[in-house]
């Protein structure tokens, strides 16, 4: 209270001495007591005066002095007036005065709010942001002062929102009315908080009734659920393009998974350390331009991309053809002769590059985020992601569609024994359609890399999610596994929104045995007569 | 005259296999205990705790061992995910074991220590009667069994067989492991229960608690052999057999199929939960990573090992398989995982049946 009121009345006295800095006011700023010296601190700050600004430096500086009853200002060997900022000569008796921490941090915010009047705009944009996530009633002046000086849209736009921030703590109805009109307008969480307690509504402390003029009230009351509306707009657009970027991830992983599985029938449990495997490629490749081409680091990237392609493809021709060729027909023993190469793989990285996690970076141009609209910041590796899932796809799709292999892995995926008939050498396509899932696996991994840790026992996570794909896609379209992964990320995404990840984990499993109940071969069943 | 119903049983194994069972049971039983307890630590003959601990261990694996051979060598059901049976018979009989504890615990309250930690004032609803040990045995063969009807039921029922079967199992199983991580479930987050101090008002490490439980694993490890044997020479065997031979055909001549799979999943999962149990008060620690896919998967190679559909196998394959884990992990931690990784695909790709199989090959090479 006593505050308030000393604030109030050093206010008054600041009004009237416009012109010059009050010396009384200056003289305040060396008082014993540190509540005096803030009071002091805010009411120069908001006389927006040249003067006010080299008395506020010189004391964040320590350069102010108390010499008897004059304030003096000491820079170097040269002593003003702060008041005057007159030469003066130098006192003998003169004290610092002192400048604890919170006075440090009074003195910082005073002189970013005076900065609004700094010639260069980018000093003045810099300091209206600052404003939008803390100003006090008492700067409303100084804004609206710096408000008709601004030229700059941008800043402007950011000072009227501070000034309306400001100005709901002022006394005249009206003016509060406007200032909550001025802010329904905004997106952000910090200016709902400051609209809840005149709302009234939860949210504001207890007992709070809200603002005692009604009309003010029922504005608020509005635009804190135009607020909100805005905030959870964003917010479910930001979970679905999470979910997409998830979906993106598990799509590239599936896709190598559905070829195997419907061309061979087997499931590779070895798959997630194709994926592995890739993102190891991609801290191989960083590893490799750290050490040789240090300029080009930011291009690491896309040199790992053939590196992770073709070395999953490699250890996937390999696991072909010395494990799985001679398991063909019995796709239960496979799973366990998979899982023992996954095993061996992983303690092959452990040995190879140590049990820890590895540190991959994004590359300079993939670091940081776009913000389409307010509070919503899209990374931008996760939108590369997508992209290049999309890219993988695109490929995918010519090379099933339009070559030759691609002709024979899908009558190897219908009809086995009539493709044979006909000609094609299905273990050679065997071998190539093995290579290729393994490769795709592989550059899933060096998506990975980007987003997530990368480790020995990273893929252990995702062999469950990529089968989830397969089974809810069905086997043998690419349309399926598309829809099926950006499906399944996207829920899994909104779900974990509302109750966590364990539990949509859980429910998505659920989903999908619940959904096998309905539709057995999945969402795009191929037609044919097979029996088994 | 009928016959009491334990013989009826017995009748299922040959005389020579009845022999085997009945040294099995002396050995453990009898021999185990007197050499324990008996002979100082220092003799050569003498049968160390470690020992006891690890042997008990590794029956309790053994049945397990068994209950998969029964869905997997004999229904072709392939189980990636029994882990979780296992697991929540443990957590059954755990909850008991930590009532037990009663105000011994480190916090001397009546609630078990995590519990005060999280800062909960009373026991979940769950727990109820936890500190009861006939409801706690209840619910050792209760819970799984329940799991894995409602689980089997829906997935037999519209057909899931064979890869899909085996990865669904896996993916319920981990969802289970990351369900049992979470604090707020009820059962010790990731530490899980541990610390048991008695278990039925007997200190749980006395040397005489120990034998006793080593005495009982071996029985019921005795009595699900028997019982396995007689079951799958029975008439359900057999049809249960046909069904993994040719489920269509099996479903043409007029038997459902679903009831049988169900019936043998249950059971297996109830064995599975009664192994669990019986692991728990042995090894005193029960936590998520029981659930883990590797350790359900690894069940899938003990009974490899040994050979599937010939029961004595998984047994065999159990053993085989983990005192090599124990040999390895103290000598050469490192060459484990190539190991176990090279065992899967050996055993695979060069012996379909397993050593039991190999065992009769020699046998047959000679003769």
């Amino acid at each position: 209270m006593f505050k308030t009121l000393l604030a109030l009345l050093i206010f008054a006295c600041a009004t009237v001495a416009q012109a010059t800095p009050d010396a009384a006011l200056v003289r305040q700023l060396a008082d014993e007591d540190s509540d005096v010296k803030i009071a002091a601190i805010q009411t120069l700050a908001r006389t927006s005066d040249p003067d006010a600004l080299r008395i506020l430096k010189a004391m964040s500086e320590d350069g102010l002095a108390l010499a008897g009853e004059q304030v003096v200002i000491v820079d170097g060997d040269k002593v003003f007036d702060a008041a005057t900022g007159a030469p003066v000569p130098a006192p003998e008796n003169a004290e610092a005065v002192t400048v604890n921490n919170r006075i440090r941090r009074e003195l910082a915010s005073a002189l970013a709010a005076l900065k609004l009047f700094d010639s260069d705009p980018a000093a003045r944009l810099e300091s209206a942001q600052r404003l939008q996530s803390k100003v006090d009633a008492g700067m409303a002046p100084l804004i609206a002062r710096a408000l008709e000086k601004e030229s700059d849209a941008e800043i402007k736009a950011l000072l009227t929102l501070a000034h309306a921030q400001a100005n709901l703590a002022n006394n005249d109805p009206a003016a509060r009315l406007a200032a909550v009109r001025a802010l329904s307008g905004s997106s952000s969480p910090a200016v709902k908080n400051l609209l809840l307690p005149l709302s009234g509504q939860t949210g504001g402390k207890a007992g709070q009734t809200g603002d005692p003029d009604s009309r003010v009230r029922y504005a608020a009351i509005s635009a804190v659920k135009a607020i909100d509306a805005r905030l959870s707009r964003a917010e479910t657009i930001g979970r679905i393009f999470s979910g997409l970027s998830l979906g993106s991830i598990l799509l590239l992983g599936a896709l190598g998974l559905a070829i195997t599985y419907g061309v061979m029938g087997i499931i590779n449990m070895a798959h997630g350390e194709l994926l592995m495997i890739g993102a190891y490629s991609a801290y191989a490749a960083q590893s490799l331009f750290r050490n040789y081409f240090p300029n080009a680091i930011d291009w690491y990237l896309p040199a790992a991309v053939p590196l992770a392609f073709f070395s999953a493809a490699l250890i996937g021709v390999l696991m072909e053809r010395t494990v799985i060729r001679w398991l063909y027909g019995r796709a239960l023993e496979t799973l366990l002769a998979t899982w023992g190469l996954s095993l061996m793989l992983i303690q092959a990285a452990r040995v190879l590059f140590g049990a820890q996690n590895v540190e991959v970076a994004n590359p300079g141009w993939m670091s940081g985020s776009i913000e389409p609209i307010a509070n919503l910041p899209l990374p931008l590796n996760r939108i590369v992601i997508i992209g290049f899932a999309l890219c993988v796809l695109l490929l995918m799709w010519v090379l099933m569609n339009r070559t030759r292999l691609g002709m024979f892995v899908r009558a190897v995926t219908q009809n086995r024994a009539m493709a044979a008939c006909v000609g094609v050498p299905t273990a050679r396509v065997d071998t190539l359609a093995f290579a290729l899932g393994a490769g795709i696996a592989g550059l899933g991994g060096l998506a990975l890399s980007q987003i997530s840790n990368v480790g020995p026992d990273m893929g252990q996570g995702y062999i469950v999610d990529a089968f989830m794909v397969v089974v809810l896609g069905g086997v043998g379209q690419l349309a399926g596994a598309v829809w099926a992964a950006l499906g399944l990320g996207v829920v899994t995404k909104l779900i974990e929104g509302w109750s966590g990840a364990v539990i949509a984990k859980i429910v998505v499993l659920v989903f999908v045995i619940i959904f096998i109940q309905k539709r057995p071969q999945g969402l795009f069943a191929l037609k044919g007569r097979s029996v088994d | 005259m009928r016959k009491a119903f334990v013989f009826r049983f017995l009748e299922a194994l040959d005389a020579r296999q009845q022999l085997a069972l009945a040294a099995f049971l002396a050995v453990t039983l009898l021999l185990v205990p007197i050499l324990h307890l008996a002979l100082p630590p220092g003799n050569v003959f003498h049968v160390s705790t470690y020992a006891i601990t690890l042997l008990g261990k590794i029956m309790c694996y053994a049945i397990v061992a068994v209950a998969m051979d029964l869905i997997w060598g004999y229904g072709g059901i392939l189980s990636l995910g029994h882990g979780i049976f296992f697991a929540l018979g443990g957590y059954a009989f755990g909850m008991y074991l930590m009532r037990q504890i009663g105000r011994d615990g480190s916090y001397h309250s009546d609630l078990p220590d995590f519990m005060v930690f999280l800062d909960w004032k009373e026991l979940p609803w769950y727990w109820t009667g936890s500190d009861n040990f006939l409801w706690a045995a209840l619910l050792v063969i209760a819970v799984p069994a329940l799991v894995a009807f409602i689980f089997g039921y829906f997935a037999f029922r519209s057909r899931i067989k064979g890869v899909y079967f085996s990865i669904i199992t896996q993916a319920l199983t981990y969802a289970a492991m990351l369900l049992f991580f979470r604090n707020e479930t009820g059962f010790g987050g990731n530490n899980g229960f541990t610390d048991f101090k008695r278990v039925l008002g007997y200190t749980i490490t006395s040397p005489e608690t120990r034998l006793v439980l080593f005495g009982i694993t071996a029985s019921v490890l005795a009595a699900t052999f028997v019982f396995a044997r007689w079951l799958v020479a029975s008439k359900f065997g057999r049809v249960l057999t046909a069904i993994r031979d040719a489920e269509s055909r099996v479903m043409f001549i007029g038997y459902d199929p679903l009831w049988f799979k169900l019936f043998i999943w249950t059971l297996s999962a109830m064995l599975c939960g009664i192994a669990g149990a019986l692991y728990v008060p042995q090894v005193g620690i029960i936590n998520p990573s029981e659930m883990s896919v590797a350790n359900s998967i690894e069940i899938a190679v003990w009974v490899a090992v040994g050979g599937r559909g010939t029961l004595i196998g998984p047994i065999v394959g159990a053993f085989a398989v983990n005192l090599a884990k124990s040999w390895f992990t103290v000598s050469f931690p490192e060459y484990w995982l190539f190991f176990l990784g090279l065992l899967f695909i050996v055993v695979t790709l060069l012996l379909p049946q397993g050593l039991v199989g190999l065992w009769r090959m020699l046998r047959q090479a000679k003769a």
